[in-house]
């Protein structure tokens, strides 16, 4: 083999060597951002929403009521509109969600201003109720600390901690 | 289908996302076909270079390599789907670069050198990891031998001394004879001591984390948590005395002590066992002269009386030095350095011939794809969910990286030169084997990791629990047919003897009290 060959070779296998170890960092990079389902699927204007979600302890903000109209039916899912999960999805069942800091809760949130059992919604009747749990630093519906339990009605944000979640069709 | 599915309507079927079906580990593959032809291509390159053909059973080796890494992905796609893309092929990567080192070295006529039988070691420690893929479905089911393992790590540990049994080579007992092979049972004792510390330490952490008082800002421990970390200070102790084998006894410690901290995430242990360490490493040096010698030749290696001295000289180490030399920025090319010069070039030295071969660029290369594989370990820790698994994959990790750090740290003269084996690419069947089995345990945690759950988990979704609640007796059948969400709730409720602890510990994080 020529010289000029084996050079070739030589280098070009580093070359190659490099691409493998740059495209396994590729892969790890990719997998260092993270999910990014949830934040591309949840941005379709809702009417709830629209007017921005309210940032860290700012009771919701959005007048929820009258995006109630278009949707008929009962709930389908809650949806989390505001705060760090924003876009997660739970699919409503007739068990109800327990949220809040503990791991065993169906929807845990990692956040100081939530209490580790900080709120409950359920189902009764043909109608969704949100209870408070005894948190902390309350929750809120329509800028109002609730007290017990409360009818939640599809479209109406529901602020626990930092996060807003509202069930939707 | 299962209920689920018949339960909710179509919508909310994606609405449970991230992922339903399972990823086609397509980056995996193409990582792969990369890392073969890196392989083959410097096995042929080397063929070329030393004798202007391709070197005999080259097809073979392409042949029973290719087919062994189609069955594992293969495997992989069935038994772990999940699991990560990046481990295999860098593994294979490390491995079949070693086959081309060694096969060039036995083309230089390097005494000890075996390329054949390193190709056998590496093609039985693939089926061997594969089939541990098979049959360990999940890997909780380890916690249940936690103590039984414990004693067979110790057994393995005692194995060498023990007079007909035990071999020693070149100064160290760290060998025993079974039926014509030598096997290196420490090695495997590595898994087992981390399989046990995982177990023990995510039953203990929180007397071991939270008891005890605080000094200069140091959580310590009370005096009688301390016994489990003296017992293994012991057993390293004597790993060193009795087989005078320095870097098994590092690595035994620092495993536990890196353990320790990944459970309790108290600096204190970690200042206990390096102070721990110290002491002994001191204590060992004032009194056993091949200790004595390690550290002359590691701080004065180019004094000529040391490099003539007949056993435990320098020699070695300056050869691999002025192979790395040679080696330079980009290399001599494959087949066309001195590395047959090198002592053990094949085993102990093999980072010294392939930095005389491939250069710096190189070796820093394989270095990164090192780093790369302790990465997916430890993001393999952060996402699964029990605290058993979190501590086991960290652990091997861990142990991964340090044995990484002693062996190069040795080669380079950062640390002096002990005897332990690079991971997958120093000739030896125990080293490969056990390695591979690291690799195993590794991907079936990274699959349960990124498997989707049903377990609510912190800052991921969660599906509430159907109307049963949580199944204690098992028997939730799980049909072909059914979705992947179905297939992780059952698997979340299958009852294992560690769920109501694993429950408990879910977040490995103390998150300073549960009230807001």
């Amino acid at each position: 083999m020529s010289e000029l060959t084996f050079t070739l070779l030589r280098l070009g296998y580093l070359v190659l060597l490099w691409v493998f170890v740059l495209s396994a960092v590729a892969v790890l990079r990719r997998d260092l951002a993270g999910p990014r389902t949830a934040r591309k699927r949840r941005r379709r204007p809702e009417p709830a929403t629209a007017g921005g979600p309210p940032q860290g302890q700012a009771p919701a903000a959005p007048a929820p009521v009258m995006s109630a109209g278009p949707r008929s039916g009962a709930p389908t899912r809650l949806v989390v509109v505001a705060g760090p999960l924003t876009g997660t999805t739970i699919p409503l069942t007739q068990s109800g969600i327990l949220i809040g800091r503990a791991p065993s809760c169906t929807l845990v949130l990692d956040d100081d201003y939530s209490s580790s059992r900080h709120a409950r919604i359920y189902p009764q009747g043909n109608q969704w109720y949100v209870e408070d749990l005894g948190s902390t630093n309350g929750t809120y519906m329509n800028d109002q600390r609730i007290q017990g339990i409360v009818p939640m009605p599809p479209g109406v944000g529901v602020q626990i901690g930092q996060s807003v979640v509202e069930l939707q069709g | 289908m299962s209920m689920l599915s018949e339960k909710l309507p179509q919508g909310m079927q994606d609405a449970i996302q991230p992922e339903e079906n399972a990823p086609g580990r397509a980056a995996e593959a193409v990582l792969l076909v990369v890392a073969l032809a890196l392989g083959f291509g410097g096995l042929a390159m080397v063929g070329y270079s030393l004798e202007d053909r391709l070197p005999d059973g080259f097809w073979t080796e392409v042949l029973v390599l290719s087919a062994l890494s189609l069955t594992a992905h293969i495997v992989l796609r069935i038994r772990a789907p999940y699991a990560d893309q990046v481990i295999l092929p860098a593994v294979m990567l490390l491995n079949t670069m070693s086959l081309a080192m060694i096969t060039r070295l036995e083309m230089a006529g390097m005494r000890g050198a075996d390329a054949g039988r390193h190709l056998m070691w590496t093609s039985l420690s693939i089926a061997v990891a594969c089939v541990l893929l098979l049959v360990l479905r999940d890997h909780r089911v380890l916690r249940k031998y936690t103590y039984t393992v414990m004693v067979a790590a110790l057994v393995l540990v005692i194995l060498p001394l023990i007079p007909k049994l035990g071999q020693e080579i070149n100064g160290a007992k760290i060998w025993i004879n079974v039926a014509g092979f030598s096997l290196q049972p420490a090695e495997f004792a590595k898994i087992l001591f981390a399989v046990f510390f995982a177990g023990y330490l995510v039953a203990n952490r929180d007397t071991l984390a939270l008891a005890g008082k605080k000094v200069l800002g140091l959580q310590l421990p009370r005096l009688r948590d301390l016994g489990p970390i003296l017992v293994v200070w012991a057993v390293s102790l004597m790993v060193l005395v009795g087989q005078k084998d320095l870097g098994t006894s590092l690595l035994f410690f620092g495993l536990f002590v890196g353990m320790l901290y990944l459970a309790t995430e108290r600096g204190g242990w970690v200042a206990i066992g390096m102070s721990m360490f110290v002491v002994g490493a001191f204590v060992a040096w004032t009194i056993f002269s091949h200790v004595q010698a390690r550290v002359e030749i590691w701080l004065n290696p180019l004094d000529p009386e040391l490099i003539e001295r007949e056993f435990g000289g320098s020699y070695q180490i300056v050869q691999g030095m002025f192979g790395m030399a040679f080696g330079g920025m980009f290399g001599a090319g494959w087949g066309e350095g001195y590395s047959s010069r090198i002592p053990f070039a094949f085993s102990d030295m093999i980072y010294a011939a392939f930095g005389e071969e491939l250069g710096l660029t190189g070796l820093l290369a394989i270095l990164l794809v090192y780093l790369a594989i302790v990465q997916r370990g430890l993001r393999a820790a952060i996402g699964v969910r029990d605290g058993f698994g979190k501590l086991l994959a960290g652990g091997l990790a861990f142990v991964m990286a340090l044995q990484l750090f002693v062996v190069v740290g040795g080669i380079t003269r950062v640390i002096p030169l002990t005897g332990l084996t690079l991971p997958f690419m120093a000739q030896g069947g125990s080293s490969l084997l056990a390695n591979w089995i690291v690799i195993a345990l590794l991907l079936r945690i990274s699959d349960a990791a990124r498997r989707p759950s049903a377990l609510p988990t912190r800052g991921q979704l969660a599906t509430p629990p159907m109307n049963s609640g949580p199944s204690t007796d098992g028997a939730i059948e799980v049909g072909p047919g059914a979705s992947t969400a179905d297939r992780a709730a059952a698997r979340q409720s299958m009852p294992s003897p560690s769920d109501e602890v694993t429950q408990m510990h879910v977040p490995i994080r103390n998150d300073g009290g549960d009230q807001a």
